[in-house]
């Protein structure tokens, strides 16, 4: 089924060829420009509570932007993105995230 | 209405004055920098508010071209020759993101060797991105396509890039008398430039030319070439209104007929050196001749319709080219060709390459020679290019 | 900026689930640059890693207005996008978000005709030294010995030019280095070139896990360590003064560097260096030293 173009009406072609192009040429901004994480991840952080002294560094250093951080609240990880890569347990000053296989 | 004389560029920058152009990027090259010198003078004389911008290279000219239309300004730049093939990159990016952008070719043989004169291989080289290109014959008709390519390509119904091609020094460095609308009359109709398809604002987050299923890719490429369909209509439509408008003629849309509907012979061809083969047409229809010229002004969107029509009763076709494909035949005669189909027989004649001078004894010559061929039923030559090279002791009578 | 501020953002820079590897540091810096720079920014990106990690259509992933545009023309690009701005009276700031292979080799000439022409554009090279979308070969900013696709063996054998220190001689009027280890040296940084207009230049150091060949949790780690090693200098130069930044002035004192061996033992493209090389690097970051020592004396504003 092939299609053959012969222009009826211009005006009325331009103007919906335009919003057809609108919606194909541009892009907008979402989470999951690549889709969900799914299984590849192979280690996933783990907070510990008793130890995190709510300092944020993890946060700032998320390349995923998946630690939710409230001042001086405690940092919550969105599973859905997170790829563990494992800077937030690197940085941590207080070694208050463990990296563990995912699994577990 | 102001008449003036004026070289093929200073026309051309008198119509990049009347558009309202807001930036401009110039990089120097022989034949069109008398363009952007022109636009220089204008901009610190107050007499165009644009940012003038000099580039470091063509690439970047139109890179930057891109940028400000990308942001919703009118901008415009000029190139010829090798400029152009700098920015072939960039020609692909601005045709893809459909932005209406205007450039003016100044038609310049490509090396090596290096030559200054002109032939058609630039702006032909390029026909296949997507950038309406047309042709100018006449210095008159340069100011007439500059100024009406910013109204085709900013159309809803085009939102395509527009080249308008001169001849380097035939018509660039060439003065003729040019009659100009008054600045008032052409904003009326040349209204500022809406920010469309897209303007890249602070504020408003969306990416353009992120990566996609191929699926896009190719609905992208349709779109275009329907959008370039529709910039048939749209370049009829202005010819005859900007006549109407400003009291000037209509040269007849994508192509200008001089005798060739009806004529038994035809003669296709485009450029400045059209106007010696007008001579030669004139000269050939005294003699009793039945042929005509039908000249080619829009080369893309191609004219196939008018070219059709035109040879329905027509004996036989002679394209006259300024330009080949090595590995075939002359471009314009390859597009006639397609055009036209086996229904008529077509001759392709190769001249002028390099800015070899053609005047209108040649062209009597190569269309007499042409009319003779087919009348005496020697056609079968026809098949292969013939290259007009008269000093190399190939005789056309 | 205070981590308050940042976390208080509406803009978030980078969003979630793109395509980028992980422990990748352009996501962090452009966190940062999205956060500072805010709903002033529009983003050129030309080809590279940062092209694919912006996701696939119809999704985005950094929630600031972007175009792609072709591996050279990003300075021009947005010198553009700025002029019209200028013209139609809008305030923005053009920031071109570029590779190395981008800025330093093929979009050089036009990195630098921006320069000369005092564009007004914030160009930011978030360099990871080597073209690393294409699968990690060599370019103009590799250093010297490093392994990668196209130097498999011996390693790179040429130098690397500075790309800093080659926008400071094109006398703009803003010029700094920063690091992902340290956003918030970068993001004040990314402040203070907010607000100069004319053209702005942050080289900042990205270290890339799979191109480098360590581990996707050490990319801080690692960029720290090019700080305290001395390998990685950061200094800022505004209005006629260069001044080395307060986290890297310790380590002008060659003696207060931790051993150079720290920091390229930790990545496998140095895997194969011997004692000599690691000793003419230690010379070489010397000698970058003393260099740059002497440019603070002299541009003291």
């Amino acid at each position: 089924m092939g299609m053959v173009y012969k222009p009826i009406d211009p005006e009325k072609e331009g103007i919906e060829d335009l919003e057809i192009l609108s919606e194909k040429l541009l892009s907008k901004p979402s989470p999951g420009s690549a889709g969900k994480t799914g299984t590849w991840r192979l280690y996933k952080p783990r907070i510990l509570v008793d130890r995190c002294i709510k300092c944020g560094i993890c946060w700032l250093y998320c390349p995923e932007d998946t630690i939710a951080w409230f001042y001086r609240g405690l940092p919550s990880i969105n599973y859905d993105y997170c790829k563990g890569c494992g800077i937030c347990a690197n940085v941590c000053p207080v070694n208050a995230i463990e990296m563990i296989l995912e699994g577990e | 209405m102001a008449r003036r004389v004026l070289m093929g560029n200073t026309a051309v920058a008198e119509a990049v004055r009347l558009a309202g152009v807001q930036v401009v990027t110039a990089y120097p090259i022989t034949p069109q920098t008398v363009i952007v010198e022109r636009i220089a003078e204008m901009v610190e004389r107050g007499e165009l508010k644009a940012r003038y911008i000099r580039v470091e290279s063509e690439h970047s000219a139109l890179a930057l071209v891109y940028g400000a239309a990308a942001g919703g300004a009118r901008a415009f730049t000029a190139t010829s020759s090798h400029g152009l093939l700098y920015m072939y990159e960039m020609l692909w990016w601005v045709a893809g993101s459909r932005l209406p952008i205007v450039m003016t070719v100044v038609t310049r043989s490509i090396g090596p060797p290096w030559g200054l004169h002109s032939d058609h291989h630039d702006a032909l080289t390029v026909r296949d991105i997507g950038w309406i290109i047309g042709f100018a014959s006449s210095v008159q008709e340069a100011f007439d396509m500059t100024l009406q390519a910013f109204k085709i390509s900013e159309d809803r119904r085009v939102m395509l890039p527009a080249m308008v091609a001169l001849e380097g020094f035939t018509l660039s460095h060439t003065a003729e008398s040019v009659e100009m609308p008054d600045e008032k009359s052409v904003s009326e109709w040349l209204p500022p430039r809406e920010p469309l398809p897209f303007k890249i604002e602070p504020g408003k987050a969306f990416a353009v030319g992120n990566t996609g299923p191929d699926e896009v890719t190719m609905e992208l490429k349709w779109l275009a070439w329907r959008a370039m369909e529709r910039s048939r209509f749209v370049i009829r439509e202005t010819d005859l209104e900007y006549a109407k408008r400003f009291g000037l003629r209509s040269y007849g849309g994508l192509v200008e007929d001089v005798y060739a509907k009806g004529s038994d012979y035809v003669v296709v061809a485009m450029g400045a050196w059209c106007g010696d083969l007008k001579e030669a047409v004139e000269k050939l229809r005294g003699e009793g001749y039945r042929v005509g010229l039908l000249r080619i002004r829009y080369f893309r969107p191609f004219p196939w319709e008018e070219l059709r029509e035109v040879s329905q009763s027509a004996k036989a076709v002679l394209v006259i080219d300024r330009a080949v494909s090595i590995g075939h035949r002359g471009i314009l005669g390859l597009e006639v060709s397609s055009a036209i189909g086996d229904r008529v027989p077509v001759k392709n004649v190769i001249a002028g390459i390099g800015g070899v001078d053609t005047g209108p004894e040649d062209f009597y010559s190569i269309v007499k020679t042409f009319i003779e061929e087919y009348e005496s039923g020697s056609i079968e030559g026809w098949s292969i290019p013939e290259w007009y090279m008269p000093w190399m002791g190939v005789v056309s009578k | 900026m205070s981590l308050q501020r940042l976390a208080l953002s509406r803009i978030r820079g980078t969003l979630p689930g793109n395509p980028a590897c992980m422990g990748c540091p352009h996501n962090i810096g452009l966190k940062i640059v999205g956060r500072v720079l805010g709903e002033r920014a529009v983003l050129v990106i030309p080809a590279g890693c940062s092209t694919i990690i912006s996701g696939f259509w119809p999704r985005e992933g950094f929630d600031l207005p972007i175009l792609h545009v072709p591996f050279a023309s990003a300075p021009a690009v947005a010198a553009g996008l700025r002029a019209s701005h200028e013209a139609s009276g809008v305030d923005s700031i053009a920031v071109v978000w570029s590779g190395d292979g981008a800025a330093a080799d093929i979009g050089f000439a036009t990195l630098s005709g921006a320069a000369v022409r005092n564009d007004d554009i914030l160009v930011i090279v978030s360099d990871n030294e080597a073209y690393m979308n294409t699968g990690i070969q060599a370019s103009g900013t590799t250093m010297w010995r490093a392994l990668t696709t196209t130097t498999p063996v011996m390693g790179k054998t040429e130098e690397r030019k500075d790309l800093a220190l080659l926008m400071l001689m094109h006398r703009v009027p803003y010029v700094a280095t920063a690091s992902i280890a340290y956003p918030n040296d970068f993001a004040a940084k990314l402040e203070k070139a907010a607000s100069i207009r004319g053209f702005r230049f942050i080289h900042l150091h990205s270290p890339c896990p799979p191109g480098w060949r360590f581990d996707s949790d050490k990319t801080v780690y690692v960029a720290k360590l090019a700080i305290e090693t001395g390998a990685w200098i950061l200094w800022e130069y505004s209005g006629g003064k260069l001044s080395i930044s307060p986290v890297s002035k310790p380590y002008a004192d060659k003696a207060k560097r931790k051993p150079l061996a720290e920091y390229l033992k930790l990545q496998g493209r140095f895997a194969h260096l011997r004692e000599e090389d690691i000793k003419a690097i230690e010379e070489k970051i010397e000698a970058n030293w003393r260099l740059l020592k002497e440019l603070e004396r002299i541009y003291s504003g």
